[in-house]
């Protein structure tokens, strides 16, 4: 691999978070550096969802503050996000059931869109280009997950997999810079989870693009990521290159429920 | 050959560049390539193509690629590789293609066979098929791709993008500006075109080695037979490897000079072909039942007005849609009737399917069962049969419109002479055979016998109207004791036809008549007791219902009625029958694993039976032991009632 990982582009410094007195995040400090894909590991309930989204802007930490590109993040909202190069992926997957795959695609352009609505409604002016314009890069992203022959299938037919990569295609359709993925391998079978895995690592080393990625095969995750961040309870455990997390006492016990 | 020469020397066009570069010359804007790129088909035209195939020979030529050289291609249709064949053949070179889907140690021989140095591949996949084996190949010297998708990281000097290629040789081209017309000037018609290989389901693969003016003379038979123009489209799919697809995609579109559009992906063929509106298209029959099926599917879940006209008309153009497409007199009432439902089903219909523009359609590799072919046919669609093996260029015998006969395939094409040999196979001779196998005199001089015929393997007759009808493979075909000639596969595909027999086994090899062993097929035979309330346990009880044995013998006299028609299989009328008490199965050994019956092995293990047959008896009692699929082992044992069966006097035809 000849990929260049950059500096550090995210910075999170002792975020705690508590949903009344629930403590969901606890003195959590990590940073993610440009180029690089990032795991965030730990057995259910460990505050990871939770973690990407006060990244994304979803959940605002009641302490710890947030560094993006070395400048401090302000309390910021999910759009802003998006505006920021931010995309990301869902758990449960979250597209427009009735509408074609295209459709789906093209929603994941709205932010770089321009023309009014007034405009798109009556497809003249800016809008027309501007629609072609954004087609074709809809165009290459369908190319890219090769998923040409259901470009104009209602994406609530299509099996979950399909749709997980179709998820994958609305995010990347926004040209992200950094992309955060939720969980983009549950319940695949290993067929899925290999092209799933081919088209993150291409992701990364084709656009270069940043990646966190929630997941919870363990396989999968120690064989793709260049660092894992391990949490339980809210609390990091563990964090390094794979096969440091791999043995780290904490992250065994935690795994395997031993010597408690 | 004069006769090659005869065929291929049309003003001085007797090599594919030569007819490429005369096309860019006299249709230069015309499309002669669309591909789907990005969701858009993109064109390139005439002059396109024969300019980007003039950068691609320069640069082959600066890679080192001499006359006599062989080029493997292998991907999907992609027009750059079939750019790539032309350029190869500009440069007195052999494009050899391989079935893309193949894996790297099977692509092995053909490599070595081959000696070949330079490959164009589709893709990464097919990049690393190659690396993998280019040690145990020794003479590949370069890889050229075209997608460069996931190359990013492949820094070996032997790999070249297709583009920086076209770029090497445009330079090429501006410092020796003579070279390539000179190069294709030196082309002659009896230069070998392509290499492609046989399956070799019977040994090792071999190099089936095609003249220009062999393919030119097949092309032009065909392209006559079914006058298609330059203003033609064709879908491009099935694999280049193909002799199919070498004749129709490559070597009649550069005769006619139509347009070859070549789908997106492998599963985006279907929304393609509806977008395309391809005037002429090749599908294997399951295929066009496959089609069928999905409208027949969709149909039941049509409103009932909808339903009761699509059946309505469904039965107008049974009874007289294929005449009135044979040209065949026809009623008014009919006509009115099948013009209306031509507005109104059939022509809808075509266009869901993306067959309104088909101007011919062809099926071939297989039988294709009577139903089906007529289905298509009477809806208007010039669904037509063809014969032909890789060393005839696939050109043997076409059908002529107006003359379809559903189980025959066609008349001899134009230029090619057909013999029966004495043990009933047929034999060719044409502009379109097989200069050589490669590197395989011996192989060459097996096939070709004395008199320039080349013999095909397949057994079968030339009927009263001079049409071929195959019947079976020659090693065979037996005979009955009287001399005549006795095919058990095209007795037993006959009956296969009928969705109640799922499988037959017919004996008469030296006996004096025909007997068969019939098994039912459970489904549909199931499903036709159930509705008329015929109770049955199993396969072995409901193969032994009476009722279930009336209808077989409905069948089996329906083929016998139909057999006496065909002075040559006359007497292989099926007189006696039984119902066999289990199915075949591959687990006993009865099958192989692709589902053909090992004949001998059945004859052998039901020899009693046979006996009972040819001894006159009206039932036998039989056990045989069963392997269950879990590995245990039972028996299944019946008395069969063998049933006889009404056979036809044959009418001999005063000569």
């Amino acid at each position: 691999m000849s990929k260049k990982i950059g500096d550090v582009i995210l910075d999170l410094q002792n975020i705690s978070l508590r949903f009344g007195g629930v403590k969901a995040l606890t003195d959590i400090s990590f940073d993610v550096r440009q180029h690089e894909i990032r795991a965030i590991i730990g057995p259910n309930g460990a505050g990871k969802s939770s973690m990407l989204n006060v990244i994304n802007g979803v959940y605002h930490p009641q302490e710890g503050k947030i560094f993006w590109h070395g400048n401090e993040r302000k309390r910021m909202e999910p759009h802003m996000a998006a505006q920021q190069n931010i995309a990301r992926t869902f758990q449960n997957i979250a597209l427009f059931k009735g509408m074609s795959v295209l459709d789906n695609i093209m929603t994941g352009r709205i932010t770089k869109m321009k023309a009014n609505f007034i405009e798109h409604a009556l497809w003249f002016g800016r809008a027309r280009k501007e629609e072609l314009e954004h087609r074709k890069k809809v165009e290459e992203v369908i190319d890219f997950l090769e998923i040409q022959h259901i470009r104009k299938t209602p994406v609530g037919r299509l099996p979950y997999g399909l749709q997980k990569r179709v998820e994958l295609g609305r995010a990347l359709a926004a040209e992200p810079s950094m992309l955060l993925l939720d969980e983009p391998m549950a319940g695949m079978n290993v067929e899925e989870k290999q092209d799933m895995c081919r088209f993150i690592l291409d992701v990364n080393d084709q656009f270069g693009t940043t990646i966190v990625l929630i997941e919870h095969d363990m396989g999968v995750v120690m064989d793709i990521s260049d660092r894992v961040v391990v949490l339980d309870y809210g609390k990091k455990i563990g964090d390094g290159v794979p096969d440091e997390v791999k043995n780290n006492e904490d992250v065994i016990k935690a795994y395997l429920g031993a010597g408690h | 050959m004069p006769t090659q020469a005869n065929y291929a020397a049309v003003d001085g066009l007797h090599t594919f560049p030569r007819l490429l570069f005369h096309h860019a010359r006299v249709r230069p804007n015309a499309p002669a390539m669309r591909e789907k790129y990005l969701g858009i088909w993109q064109t390139w035209t005439w002059a396109d193509v024969a300019d980007r195939v003039r950068a691609l020979a320069c640069g082959l030529a600066s890679l080192g690629f001499k006359r006599g050289d062989n080029l493997a291609i292998i991907g999907d249709n992609r027009p750059h590789l079939y750019m790539m064949m032309s350029a190869a053949q500009c440069l007195g070179g052999v494009p050899v293609p391989l079935y893309q889907d193949a894996v790297a140690n099977e692509m092995l021989f053909v490599l070595q066979d081959a000696g070949i140095r330079f490959v164009v591949v589709e893709d990464q996949e097919q990049v690393d098929k190659m690396l993998e084996v280019s040690d145990q190949v020794g003479t590949l010297e370069h890889i050229i791709y075209d997608d460069p998708r996931g190359m990013r990281h492949y820094n070996q000097p032997f790999l070249h993008d297709i583009h920086e290629l076209m770029e090497m040789g445009r330079i090429h081209d501006r410092n020796h500006s003579d070279f390539l017309t000179a190069e294709v000037e030196q082309g002659h018609y009896d230069d070998v075109s392509v290499m492609l290989y046989t399956s070799g389901t019977t040994g090792k693969p071999k190099g089936v080695c095609q003249t220009h003016a062999a393919f030119i003379a097949a092309a032009q038979g065909g392209v006559q037979v079914d006058k298609l123009g330059a203003d033609g489209d064709i879908l491009s799919y099935l694999p280049m490897a193909w002799v199919g697809d070498h004749l129709f995609s490559y070597a009649q579109a550069l005769v006619a000079g139509f347009t070859i559009n070549c789908p997106e992906s492998g599963e985006t063929v279907m929304s393609d072909l509806r977008e395309i509106g391809p005037t002429c298209y090749f599908a294997p029959p399951r295929v066009f039942e496959s089609l069928l099926t999905s409208v027949m599917i969709r149909m039941e879940d049509a409103g009932k007005i909808k339903q009761k006209m699509f059946h309505h008309f469904m039965a107008v153009a049974k009874r007289c849609g294929a005449d009135i497409l044979d040209g065949k007199s026809v009623g008014l009432g009919d006509r009115v009737q099948y013009w209306l439902g031509n507005l109104l089903i059939y022509g809808p219909l075509r266009n869901v399917l993306g067959m309104s523009r088909i101007k011919v359609a062809y099926t071939a590799g297989a039988a294709i069962g009577p139903e089906l072919f007529r289905f298509y046919r009477s809806m208007g669609i010039n669904l037509k049969q063809f014969y032909g093996q890789t060393e005839t260029c696939a050109y043997v015998c076409l059908q002529p419109d107006g003359q379809i006969k559903f189980d025959s395939v066609g008349q001899p094409a134009p230029g090619v002479e057909i013999k029966i040999a004495d043990n009933g196979e047929v034999l060719v001779k044409g502009p379109m055979l097989l200069k050589e196998y490669y590197k395989r005199p011996d192989a060459t001089a097996e096939s070709i016998n004395a008199d320039g015929y080349f013999m095909t393997g397949d057994a079968g007759f030339l009927d009263e109207d001079g049409h071929l009808k195959i019947i079976d493979r020659a090693k065979d075909v037996g005979k009955l004791s009287n001399g005549a000639m006795f095919a058990p596969n095209y007795i037993e595909n006959k009956l296969k036809f009928f969705q109640h027999i799922k499988e037959v086994v017919c004996f008469g090899h030296d006996r004096d008549m025909v007997t068969a062993f019939v098994n039912i097929d459970v489904g549909a035979v199931g499903n036709w007791a159930e509705r008329r309330g015929i109770s049955y346990a199993g396969y072995t009880d409901l193969a032994s219902k009476p009722q279930v044995l009336e209808l077989i013998r409905e069948c089996v006299e329906q083929i016998n009625a139909d057999l006496v028609h065909d002075s040559m299989v006359a007497d292989s009328q099926i007189h006696r029958f039984l119902v066999l008490h289990k199915e075949l199965d591959p687990d006993d050994d009865e099958l192989t694993r692709t589902r053909k019956v090992r004949r001998n092995f059945v004859a052998e293990k039901y020899k009693v039976l046979i006996d009972a047959l040819y001894e006159g008896k009206a039932n036998q009692y039989i056990e045989t032991e069963v392997k269950f699929e879990d590995g245990r082992r039972g028996k299944v044992a019946a008395d069969l009632k063998i049933v006889d069966a009404k056979t036809f006097p044959i009418v001999k035809k005063a000569a």
